[in-house]
């Protein structure tokens, strides 16, 4: 139907649009998609609603109803902030709160390292075999850890033998396997980024008698800061949130919040309301990265993937 | 107390690992002649060239050789491909194969559809509404795998029947259809679970899909678009005729990346079900095997399986990469 009327309005449209096109901004406001739009939203985030609305009921009306009655009449329900207590309790949120952070900083920091000299490296420097090299770490971007992690984990058991020092169970075992998994995309984001940096630039560095070490840290880095800043939080955000890597090579003695989480939910029958509190704390931290920094987060994935 | 012996271990860390490439360009420098510049790229490069053949490339050699083994403890047996015919004489292997093919067949699928949906919708409205319902839809993003399964496993509550439904889902059921409530989770027919779960990973990434593709969409030049009006498209043919092949390659390229996210998980089955009622998958069930059975040989064979299908998309990534650098 839409497409006959499309049909006859055709010929004044254009004529219209052909003397409108260059003044007229291109957003038409149309009020059936943004209706829809509306609705598909609410949609999205009923989940994250429902649980909010959850977490601040006491236990004895969460069990007993939906949360969805207890918006349709707030007045005559129970509202308290008492589960975030609880939960805070429960995820021992202090330690362990501190536990994702001493993860996930140098998990985020180690690779930007190692991954800005190698991404220099490709850029600035000719050699042999360049080309080839870089084919190789974009096919490690596909590389699960699952793959790995048998191997790896045989190996730091073996150093634990032969040396005596604990790996497994500490903070650097997870360092190296998030800082190793992180490499090949921040190489690859990171290359990209250097190369629209002018090679004159450079060059005319070089020619003044600057070394490529003291050229990477005095004109590279400074000019890749959007690149690094971009790749820097969607890693903090993916370390924070990781759980595998912490379950395996750290385990129980120093969890990170993911961890506690997912002890805290095997007890929902205790009760959704807890796990609900204890679900928004952990997210506390990696939402308000996003919705604070949220330009670089989108940065850094179109960096990674639009050309 | 803890938090200054954090700090410190944290400071020390970044300490060596900045001082190993100081340590490495004084050695170069100091080298005779010729050899100055032909170290400058193993200064550069030698680091993660190492850290990745030792963690990643080597490990995953090792784990296709001990698949082709039996491990208890210490001790190995070779069994050539002894692994792999347990494991496909299993049925129960068999509906994970499956349930990895419907993972891989619908999730991309779907998260391109939706994410495609939103960017394509989004441009058409107020931009302020635009910016606030694509916030949103990005935002659980930001959300662990581990509370995105809270969250959605609080959906799919179940009661028994006559009890109260604290469940989104049975209490719609309930209204909608008058039948009794269902442990959701666990029926297994027509793999309904599985899709339950992959709602949840949907759910997680048509943000990332929707932000893509809306970049990429407002970077097609208006002029194709108009150019089309002109000659009588309409809106919907403009659109998918003039403005989707333009975005192909960042539709692809969502695809795979969503791909891979799939082929890994573990942390949405292991939390939401633990991989009973029929829900498990590669990611998960190497998991199982390695810890809950201690069967280092069978869990390498089941990741080899997960190797075989990311190769194809790693050549494919490479291809494609090749392909743009001859443009650039």
């Amino acid at each position: 139907m839409s497409a006959t009327i499309a049909a006859e309005a055709a010929p004044q449209r254009h004529a219209e649009q052909a003397i409108n096109t260059s003044r007229r901004p291109r957003r038409n406001r149309r009020p059936l998609t943004s209706l829809f739009l509306v609705l598909f939203t609410v949609a999205w985030v009923t989940p994250l609603v429902g649980l909010l609305i959850t977490s601040l009921r006491p236990r004895s009306e969460a069990t007993r109803t939906g949360w969805w009655t207890a918006i349709l009449s707030p007045w005559s329900s129970e509202w308290t902030l008492s589960n975030f207590g609880d939960a805070f309790a429960s995820l021992d949120l202090a330690s362990n709160f501190v536990n994702s952070l001493t993860v996930a900083l140098p998990s985020t920091l180690l690779p930007i390292l190692f991954a800005a000299y190698a991404a220099y490296g490709f850029t600035f420097l000719s050699f042999r075999g360049r080309e080839p090299l870089f084919a190789v770490i974009v096919s490690l971007l596909v590389v699960p850890i699952q793959t790995a992690l048998i191997p790896i984990l045989q190996a730091f058991i073996a150093v634990q033998e032969l040396t005596g020092i604990q790996v497994v169970g500490t903070y650097p075992a997870a360092w190296i396997v998030h800082a190793t998994f992180a490499m090949p995309l921040a190489v690859f984001i990171f290359r990209n980024y250097m190369s629209t940096i002018p090679k004159a630039l450079i060059e005319a560095a070089l020619v003044d008698g600057a070394s490529h070490h003291q050229v990477f840290w005095r004109i590279v880095m400074p000019l890749s800061t959007p690149a690094v800043a971009s790749f820097a939080i969607f890693q903090f955000m993916w370390v924070w949130n990781d759980f595998l890597v912490a379950y395996i090579f750290i385990g129980d003695t120093r969890p990170v919040l993911t961890q506690a989480l997912f002890d805290l939910l095997g007890q929902y029958s205790e009760g959704w309301q807890q796990v609900a509190a204890g679900s928004f704390i952990t997210m506390a931290v990696p939402v308000a990265v996003f919705f604070t920094l949220q330009r670089y987060f989108v940065q850094g994935l179109t960096a990674g993937s639009v050309k | 107390m803890q938090l200054i012996l954090v700090a410190f271990t944290v400071v020390v860390g970044l300490a060596i690992s900045v001082g190993l490439y100081f340590g490495l360009n004084a050695v170069a420098s100091r080298a005779p002649g010729p050899w100055k510049s032909r170290l400058q790229p193993a200064v550069f490069l030698g680091p993660v060239i190492v850290i990745v053949s030792l963690f990643q490339i080597y490990p995953t050699l090792k784990t296709l050789y001990l698949s082709l083994f039996a491990i208890s403890g210490a001790e190995y047996r070779f069994v050539g491909l002894g692994n792999y015919r347990d494991l496909l004489s299993q049925g129960s292997f068999g509906q994970i194969l499956l349930n990895n093919v419907l993972w891989l067949l619908i999730v991309p699928g779907a998260t391109v559809v939706l994410g495609l949906a939103v960017a394509a919708f989004g441009q058409r409205v107020h931009p302020m509404l635009s910016r606030c319902v694509k916030s949103l839809v990005f935002m659980p993003m930001a959300i662990s795998f581990v509370a995105a399964a809270t969250i959605w496993r609080f959906i799919y509550a179940y009661s028994a029947p006559g009890q109260p439904q604290v469940g989104l889902l049975n209490s719609a059921w309930i209204s909608l259809t008058g039948k009794s409530p269902q442990a959701w989770l666990t029926i297994d027919d027509g793999h309904l679970n599985s899709l339950l779960l992959m709602v949840v990973v949907i759910w997680l990434n048509t943000g990332f899909a929707m932000v893509l593709l809306s970049a990429a969409i407002q970077s097609v030049p208006e002029e194709t678009s108009e150019q089309a009006r002109i000659d009588g498209a309409s809106e919907r043919q403009t659109f998918w005729h003039v403005v989707v092949p333009q975005i192909r390659t960042t539709i692809i390229a969502v695809l795979v990346t969503v791909l891979i996210t799939v082929m890994k998980i573990f942390d949405i089955v292991f939390a939401m079900t633990g991989g009973a009622y029929n829900t498990s998958v590669l990611g998960f069930e190497f998991i199982n095997q390695f810890f809950t059975y201690g069967n280092p040989g069978t869990a390498s064979a089941v990741v080899t399986f997960l190797v075989l299908a990311v190769v194809p998309v790693a050549v494919y990534q490479v291809y494609t990469y090749r392909n743009q650098e001859v443009l650039r």
